[in-house]
């Protein structure tokens, strides 16, 4: 099977002192759940966002469906992020907008500029969105201001958009981070549907260890730029956490 | 090291109000403000005022010419600021750090509204009295020229402050720059650019009122005219009407910021 | 399996974007009304000796001249700056007299801190205050005081007072409530409260202000030179332009109030830097 997305060797530098990534190579096939984990300075998010250059990396390639994205010009990287969708911490929302509309914007890269300026979205993009809030259990907010909906609603908005871009991979900044346990339960069994009835590939940061052993197929271990752990998520053992975490186990908090 | 930092901090505050009493005593030397008579003529000068200036059946007379005249101050604030939003908001774009195009423009669209800002509006209409003569359109592009640095500096901290993270959203979708902005950024700062019109609008009226008297147009240069004449119930009557206009629009100001913020 | 947009459940009716709320109906209102007074506006100017083409010529000819040629041919180099001095000091003035005068002010104003009455009636007599615009105010002084220092400071006095009343008192009020309480609590008189809790809280917010009400009076200073006959630069840049029609002068004057502004303003932030570091 073609892997989905090669990482190859990717590095990332500010100036010469600090590295953020070093040496990262990884692959993703399609349908996989992987979680990045690692502590706070790691580089997790700084890797994600690589993927699809909403940062730029210094050395090294990036394939997604064999394409070379660190090649591609404006026109095209933005073709590409269409196959790419992305959930955010802060849920990244047009916080004045209604659900509907922030769902909506996810059709925006197959849009021209105008056609997006003056909402002409086709009924087809419409009765979708609608599909997807009431596969993710919000329908009946679907015309309520982003603003007046809990982190966890608007955590959903946020997949929903994702989802209407009809994506091959979808990247997650820890998307839980800001969440109670109840809602980030939620959220987690959602994205874990999105992969297994999907097909769709998920990236996902997070701080837990648990939650990244209980959803994912795989797991990466980020320690300072660094790749420590890339394997499959049973093989995580405390060692290894360990090693990731450059701290013994006690010091760790395990929810 | 405690006590160190305490009697530091006491001797910055001695210094600094010695500062001000001499500079107190400087400003009032040099612009021969002599503090009795400053002191004495505040009562004498609301006595006479409450003695002198009513308004008389006679003053009222004038009311029709007043009203015109406010009219036209009004719509030429509005007028002035509307045009000044629409190059603020361009200006406001280049100049976010967050929606900007690339370095130059942002700095010169930073430098532009800066320079509006500082530049009193009194000079910016006495510039273009020389070449526009006295007529509105002076007194128009004065208020327009103001309106657009201090709106321009406004803007970009709505932007930088509404636009954030949405645009991080739209961006990894695919969106192209101007989708961002008319989908993300616009629609979520809309409400505060129009509080910030609003604001200006109120200050351009005042502007107006002074700018008038220079440039003779509008509400000012009525004023000016019945002062010469030594006509104090008139200007009684002025000053009134402006005062009115000023609050209700200031009223109708707070209840909508009250509804769209 | 991906889903594709084929595969949706139909629905048959149109999907509107959005419900309309209250908020979004006044937007529009407001856009309109925006408009709608602009293209009104330009009927209703007075277009005496207006041409457009010579007077754009014009404007950036002299611009050219002003920027690039600015000289003084009316009054020396130590003149000017005495002239500023004088600009400045009626700034300083205005601003230090009306900060003391509307801290107490200020202080009667706030809702959190005097009663309901005595709130109202300062809020009303300084919305009034605000409503007329300053040059009014300092020709209606002239009339009795006469066109000069006095005057000038006390017009722009009316104004600081009623702006920096309203910043103050909103400060008070914006305070943690619970600070008073606790000082109540123990005891604590109103004095008390106001001294050692409500003025070192609000301390660097009130300084602010009164640094930008100082920069904003410069501005007003000039204009009070130039409309009022307060004396200044403001007067010799309007002597130098309705009168002496010298581009050159009024350039170089203008080149002096932007340079002082800037002055202003850097200043303003360095004190605020070096001597009250904690800014809000």
């Amino acid at each position: 099977m073609i892997p989905l997305l090669q990482v190859n060797k990717v590095e990332k530098f500010y100036n010469e002192e600090t590295k953020v990534l070093k040496d990262i190579s990884f692959e993703v096939y399609p349908g996989e759940f992987i979680s990045i984990i690692g502590p706070s300075g790691a580089g997790k998010s700084t890797l994600l966002r690589c993927i699809n250059r909403m940062v730029n990396f210094n050395q090294g390639t990036i394939l997604f469906d064999e394409q070379n994205i660190g090649q591609l010009n404006k026109k095209e990287l933005r073709k590409v992020r269409t196959k790419i969708g992305m959930i955010f911490q802060h849920y990244n929302l047009v916080p004045r907008l209604s659900v509907l509309e922030n769902v909506l914007h996810g059709r925006f890269g197959y849009k021209t500029t105008l056609q997006g300026i003056f909402n002409r979205y086709t009924q087809k993009e419409k009765e979708r969105a609608f599909f997807l809030l009431e596969k993710l259990g919000i329908e009946e907010h679907a015309y309520k201001r982003c603003d007046q909906l809990s982190g966890g609603q608007q955590q959903r908005v946020g997949i929903c958009r994702a989802l209407i871009q009809e994506p091959s991979l979808i990247l997650c900044d820890e998307p839980i981070a800001s969440l109670d346990p109840n809602s980030s339960k939620i959220i987690m069994d959602y994205l874990k549907m999105i992969s297994s009835e999907l097909g769709i590939a998920v990236v996902v940061n997070l701080h837990q260890v648990e939650v990244a052993q209980h959803y994912s197929d795989r797991i990466i271990g980020l320690n300072k730029g660094n790749i420590v752990f890339n394997n499959r998520s049973a093989a995580l053992t405390n060692v290894e956490i360990q090693n990731i975490y450059s701290s013994n186990m006690q010091d760790l908090i395990m929810i | 090291m405690i006590d160190n930092k305490l009697k530091r901090s006491n001797w910055h505050i001695w210094f600094f109000l010695i500062a001000i009493v001499l500079f107190t005593y400087g400003s009032a030397a040099i612009t021969q403000f002599n503090v009795v008579e400053g002191m004495i003529t505040l009562p004498d000068a609301l006595l006479w005022m409450l003695s002198n200036l009513f308004v008389t059946g006679e003053s009222l007379a004038k009311l029709p010419i007043i009203l015109a005249a406010l009219f036209e101050t009004i719509f030429t604030s509005i007028a002035a600021t509307v045009f000044g939003a629409i190059i603020a908001l361009f200006l406001g774009l280049f100049g976010s750090s967050k929606t900007m195009i690339n370095k130059p423009l942002m700095l010169f669209s930073r430098f532009v509204a800066s320079l509006s800002r500082n530049i009193p509006v009194v000079v910016w209409a006495l510039v273009l009295l020389l070449s526009f003569g006295q007529n509105s359109v002076t007194g128009f592009l004065a208020l327009f020229v103001g309106s657009t640095g201090f709106l321009t500096r406004a803007f970009i901290e709505s932007i930088d402050e509404a636009g954030d993270k949405s645009i991080e959203g739209l961006q990894a979708t695919g969106a192209t720059y101007f989708q961002i902005v008319f989908k993300g950024v616009l629609p979520q700062c809309l409400p505060q650019v129009i509080s910030w019109i609003l604001f200006m609008v109120e200050t351009n009226i005042r502007n107006a009122t002074l700018i008038g008297i220079l440039t003779g147009t509008g509400i000012g240069y009525v004023f000016d005219i019945y002062y010469k004449m030594l006509n104090y119930n008139v200007i009684s009557l002025i000053t009134l009407c402006i005062v009115v206009a000023v609050i209700v629009i200031d009223v109708c100001s707070n209840h909508v910021r009250k509804v769209i913020l | 399996m991906v889903q594709a947009m084929e595969n949706n459940p139909p629905r048959k009716r149109h999907i509107p974007l959005r419900k309309y709320s209250r908020a979004d109906i006044y937007i529009r209102v407001m856009l309109l009304i925006f408009t709608l007074s602009t293209i009104f506006a330009f009927f209703i100017f007075n277009y005496k000796g207006f041409e457009l083409k010579t007077a754009i010529v014009d404007t950036l000819s002299n611009i050219k001249i002003m920027i690039l040629e600015p000289g003084l041919s009316h009054f020396s180099w130590g003149e000017a700056f005495y002239q500023i001095g004088i600009t400045v000091g009626l700034a300083f003035l205005s601003t230090i007299i009306g900060a003391v005068i509307a801290l107490g002010l200020a202080l009667m104003a706030a809702t959190n801190l005097s009663n309901e009455w005595l709130s109202k009636i300062v809020r009303m007599v300084m919305a009034f205050i605000r409503a007329v615009p300053t040059v009014l105010w300092v020709l209606i002084f002239a009339i009795s005081a006469g066109l000069g220092s006095e005057a000038a400071v006390l017009g722009m006095l009316l104004h600081s007072v009623a702006y920096l009343v309203k910043a103050f008192s909103e400060a008070f009020e914006e305070m943690d409530s619970g600070i008073i309480e606790a000082l109540r609590a123990s005891g604590a008189n109103w004095w008390h409260i106001i001294i050692h809790a409500v003025i070192p809280t609000t301390f660097t917010y009130l300084l602010s202000w009164v640094f930008l009400r100082f920069e904003i009076n410069f501005g007003v200073a000039v204009a009070m030179g130039a409309a009022a006959g307060a004396g200044g630069i403001g007067f010799e840049l309007f002597m130098a332009s309705s009168f002496y029609f010298d581009l050159r002068e009024a350039g170089m004057i203008t080149y002096f109030i932007l340079i002082i502004a800037i002055l202003l303003e850097i200043t303003s932030t360095q004190l605020k830097k070096r001597f009250f570091p904690a800014k809000a």
